[in-house]
């Protein structure tokens, strides 16, 4: 009781900060696996939740977090530190491990076509079920056995992400190989994702529900089997339509329903989001701002 | 087999570091001359248009104002706007320079923002004074 009590009165304080901290910037995240080529503003923090949920049929159904620290250390250059827990019911809640991830982007002007290069270290255990990304043979098996610890996975992650913005439309690839360092061989997987705002000119007045704060889109993400069996064969794949809300000056809710296209798929997945960004948070600190 | 492994090890770490350094090398202050003069000449659709300009503040309180300063007087190191530099630039060049951004000199590509949006900043800062 007293545990839930004080969940209660985190969540409820971290709101309260995110919605009093003063001229906070807007947050980014249209997409909860896909990344786009969109690096965070120098000097600026984002904080944010991923969350999903997962009912399979032989299993407990789950939640699995991750709590995001993004950084814009230069305008080219990205670092963000993920911490992932999750609660699995009648099992247990536990933290599952760490992430840190840098993103650079080698090409300085917009292209038609822009590359980011993605580094990433894990730290996570068998347990971890933030599925921050699909790749190799993941699949539902993965979910139905208890919560175990035991399993340390220490991987590095590559990714190729590929962003375009044409007409108002956003279109990012990315393009995965995950490896664990204890050995397994490297394995792939891939993320796409387009979407749009509801408006694509602001309106003059001050709103907070303007249809230019919302944003529509949709992403599919799946695995690629691993170097040994390359390949559709064994994977799970997902489709989801996404919805963003830019709270001007504010949060940005985002949410997004995943349906499985295969057998190994989880049936749905439902993936939630809050971000909020705070501009020049070194300035802040120091006290001059 | 340990060899070859610690080669792809070796080439990965030596084109993370190569792409470092080529970021770090690429640009300068002059943002102006880069501008293709197909962008350059380019109009503002929505020049001379109050709710343009209207829009454009409120969309500069959002995105840009955390370093260009509310009233885009600058902040610490990052430019203030009313300067003749603004003033003198073309439409085009301002929308340019907010989709590439001048990315070693700080400033971040807004090329997130729809195209729509970007031309209505360039209405607020060709109205400041």
């Amino acid at each position: 009781m007293y545990r839930s009590a004080f969940k209660m009165a985190g969540a409820l304080l971290f709101l309260a900060c995110l919605l009093v901290w003063p001229a906070g910037a807007q947050a980014q995240g249209n997409y909860f696996v896909t990344y786009t080529h969109h690096m965070e503003e120098p000097g600026n923090l984002e904080f944010a939740t991923k969350s999903v949920s997962g009912f399979p049929r032989a299993g407990n159904a789950f939640l699995g977090n991750a709590v995001e620290l993004e950084y814009g250390v230069k305008t080219w250059w990205s670092s963000e530190l993920y911490l992932d827990s999750q609660t699995t019911a009648n099992e247990s809640s536990v933290f599952t491990g760490f992430r840190f991830e840098n993103r650079f982007r080698p090409l300085l002007k917009e292209h038609w076509i822009n590359p980011v290069l993605y580094a990433e270290f894990e730290d996570i255990n068998g347990a971890d079920k933030a599925l921050l990304e699909v790749v190799g043979h993941d699949g539902v098996a993965d979910f139905l056995g208890r919560n175990d610890r035991s399993e340390k996975k220490r991987e590095v992650e590559l990714k190729l992400i590929l962003g375009s913005n044409m007409k108002g439309w956003n279109f990012a690839e990315n393009i995965i190989a995950e490896k664990n360092i204890a050995g397994d061989p490297w394995e792939f997987g891939y993320a796409v994702a387009i979407s749009r705002p509801l408006s694509l000119a602001a309106s003059p007045n001050p709103c907070r529900f303007c249809r230019e704060n919302f944003t529509l889109g949709a992403e599919m993400y799946g695995g690629l089997g691993d170097r040994y069996r390359f390949g559709l064969h064994d994977t799970s794949h997902y489709l989801a339509p996404t919805m963003a809300f830019h709270m001007p000056s504010g949060p940005t809710f985002s949410v997004s329903p995943a349906a499985g296209l295969n057998s190994n798929s989880h049936g749905l997945l439902l993936r939630f989001g809050v971000s909020y960004e705070i501009d020049q948070v070194v300035s802040r600190l120091r006290g001059k701002r | 087999m340990m060899a070859w492994k610690r080669s792809i090890f070796a080439v990965a770490c030596l084109l993370f570091c190569a792409t470092l350094l080529l970021a770090a090398s690429i640009g300068d202050g002059a943002w102006q001359s880069r501008v293709p003069d197909k962008d350059r000449l380019r109009s503002n659709p929505y020049d001379s248009q109050s709710g343009a300009i209207m829009a454009g503040a409120k969309l500069f309180r959002q995105n840009c104002s955390s370093c260009h300063g509310g009233e885009a007087t600058g902040t610490e190191k990052k430019p203030n706007l009313h300067s003749d530099r603004i003033r003198t630039s073309t439409p085009g060049e301002l929308e340019w320079l907010l989709k590439n951004g001048s990315m070693k000199n700080g400033m971040p590509s807004w090329s997130r923002l729809p195209e729509q949006q970007r031309w209505q900043i360039v209405s607020y800062l060709k109205s400041l004074q």
